[in-house]
């Protein structure tokens, strides 16, 4: 088989690119590749379904028809192990192989596992980056009363929250002096550390997990500074790392993750990639690197449709951004993580330790290169405005700090040029569009 | 003027009655606006959803729950949203609001259950128009 268009990969990528095909070109044959046999589901949902906020019908990023209207094949729950490049085509585990004629590699992240003496054959550990986990992890819950938590990023505290919601007794433990650190400042680590406390989480820092001890399932764990900690239940979250498996044996280059230019194409003509398995350039940080972020897989997954379909558009101006909350604790951060005494920075800030609203904006040449809003997080958009845009706060910067910052705080001539509908048009919404 | 009648009858036309006085007396929760007035004085104006054709509130979405309907408005399905506020984090416009009642987003809809937008029919200064953009497209359209 054969199509015009194959994306591997079904989620925010995949269906960022399947859409923008859709938008410019009706009749191309269009084929989705993916390990999972779920339709499109939304990663990012897995915490508030296990949490119970949602349904399992809800943690579906496009309705079930979805394909059908969009008029694509999709091979699911096979996963693509290799891509001849020559005879273009995808090679399936099954021994099938799908021709292409452009491709999109939107593989996603795999999450890092580390060698922990012990972890091999464990049922009651889980990573927390597919569907399959959280079934597993609702399985276990049933009979577990004490968890640990490996890991103080975004993930491992979602999770961390949810389960002390369940009733469990809830450890994080992380490597770093505190939690959060590569997304925010020690600031906001600090309030947010204080929010997990309030509900009763124990967060363990500087410190990991050496050995887990138990025979079919691990019973405790034991750390590096040997204390030993019972549990019933164990979950991995230190890290997603790009799934690039399908481009070994290629030339398609690879570094940390699969290189992209502007348009998302590879080194090789004709094949793209997009999302938590590619590598673009951050324009705040000025240079490529891995962004494991959902609107960015989304849009690269667009730019990458309309550029297969021919019409150019370029990727400029991703970067780091991070939205996300704990209990009733909402941070919304962007750009470069700049700690409060940069010489390189000019960085302004203000806390509010009883209401625990925190605003903090690191400027560099008088424009925004990184801000952090904790407990108050109304119309951070803004703000990621200015630093796409490139405009120059120094004029206003005391005005950033204010809680209700708004254009009214900016130059009438600032305002009106960045309210100006600059979007070009041209673009119609027949073929994504439809009713939810 | 900064008379924030577009907020009121914003919320108004979000109401179960769609009537002024029912709505703010007798619907129990206090109706809310989508739309926000921006002040200064002596300048204000009015702030609403752009219905960006390229939308970057829809784009972070992560539960699908903001998708854009074939009349291109920018629509918000509440039932599938989660208060994750990416899209407040992405909207340029700052034109998406929080719901201090329900922690989920309120959003512009044109007024889908209206003919018109009541924000412009009541704004009684003309301040605010409700024109149509001809995409290219369409516009070559109208040409033939």
């Amino acid at each position: 088989m054969r199509y015009d268009y194959v994306i591997i990969g079904n989620s925010a990528g995949g269906i960022g690119c399947v859409e923008a095909i859709r938008e410019l070109d009706e009749a191309s044959s269009v084929a989705v590749i993916a390990a999972e046999k779920y339709h499109a589901y939304s990663r990012a949902l897995i915490p508030y379904y296990l949490d119970g906020k949602i349904e399992l019908d809800k943690i579906y990023y496009r309705p079930h028809d979805f394909y059908q209207k969009m008029n694509v094949e999709t091979h699911l729950g096979v996963k693509a192990v290799g891509i001849d490049i020559n005879s273009r085509e995808v090679l399936l585990e099954d021994g099938v192989r799908v021709g292409f004629g452009k491709l999109l590699i939107a593989t996603g992240g795999k999450p890092f596992i580390p060698p922990i003496e012990g972890l091999s054959g464990q049922k009651n550990v889980f990573t927390f980056l597919k569907l399959e986990d959280a079934l597993g992890v609702k399985e276990t819950l049933k009979s577990a009363e004490t968890s640990l938590i490996l890991g103080g990023g975004i993930i491992g505290l979602m999770v961390a929250e949810v389960l002390r919601r369940k009733g469990l007794e809830v450890i994080v433990v992380e490597l770093a002096d505190r939690v959060l650190a590569p997304v925010v400042d020690p600031i906001t680590s600090k309030l947010v550390q204080e929010k997990f406390a309030e509900n009763g989480v124990g967060i363990i820092l500087q410190n990991t997990i050496a050995k887990v001890v138990g025979e079919k399932e691990v019973e405790r764990v034991i750390l590096k500074d040997g204390s030993e900690l019972p549990t019933d239940l164990l979950i991995l979250a230190v890290g997603v790392r790009p799934n690039t498996e399908v481009v070994r044996d290629t030339p398609i280059k690879v570094n940390r993750g699969i290189v992209v230019d502007k348009y998302m194409e590879t080194s090789v003509k004709g094949i793209y990639a997009c999302g938590d398995c590619a590598e673009i350039y951050d324009f705040v940080f000025g240079a490529n690197r891995v962004l494991l972020l959902w609107p960015t897989a989304y849009v690269g997954g667009r730019i990458a449709g309309f550029n297969m379909c021919g019409v150019r558009r370029e990727l400029t101006h991703a970067t780091s951004m991070n939205a996300m909350h704990f209990f009733d604790f909402y941070i919304v951060s962007a750009g470069l993580n700049v700690p409060n005494d940069s010489d390189e920075f000019e960085v302004i800030y203000k806390l509010d330790e009883e209401r625990k609203i925190y605003r903090k904006f690191a400027l560099k040449d008088g424009e925004i290169a990184g801000f952090i809003l904790a407990g108050k997080v109304d119309r951070a958009g803004i703000f990621l405005k200015l630093m796409k845009e490139g405009v120059k706060v120094t004029g206003f910067k005391d005005k950033l700090l204010k809680e209700d910052f708004g254009y009214v705080d900016l130059s009438e001539e600032i305002r009106w040029d960045l309210l100006a509908d600059k979007v070009k048009l041209g673009v119609v919404y027949e073929y994504a569009a439809y009713e939810a | 003027m900064g008379c924030h009648l577009c907020e009121i009858w914003c919320a108004v036309a979000h109401s179960t009655s769609k009537d002024i006085i029912k709505a703010f007396l007798y619907e129990g929760q206090k109706p809310l606006p989508r739309l926000l007035v921006e002040e200064s004085y002596p300048e204000s104006f009015a702030l609403q959803c752009r219905h960006c054709d390229e939308p970057e509130c829809m784009f972070a979405c992560i539960s699908g729950a903001l998708y854009k309907d074939r009349a291109g408005r920018v629509l918000h399905d509440e039932s599938k949203c989660v208060a994750c506020y990416s899209c407040i984090m992405a909207c340029p416009y700052g034109a998406i609001r929080i719901n201090p009642f329900t922690g989920k987003i309120l959003k512009c809809d044109l007024c889908a259950d209206l003919d018109f937008p009541l924000c412009v029919e009541k704004c009684p200064n003309n301040a605010l128009e409700y024109v149509e953009i001809k995409t290219e497209a369409e516009e070559k359209l109208y040409e033939i």
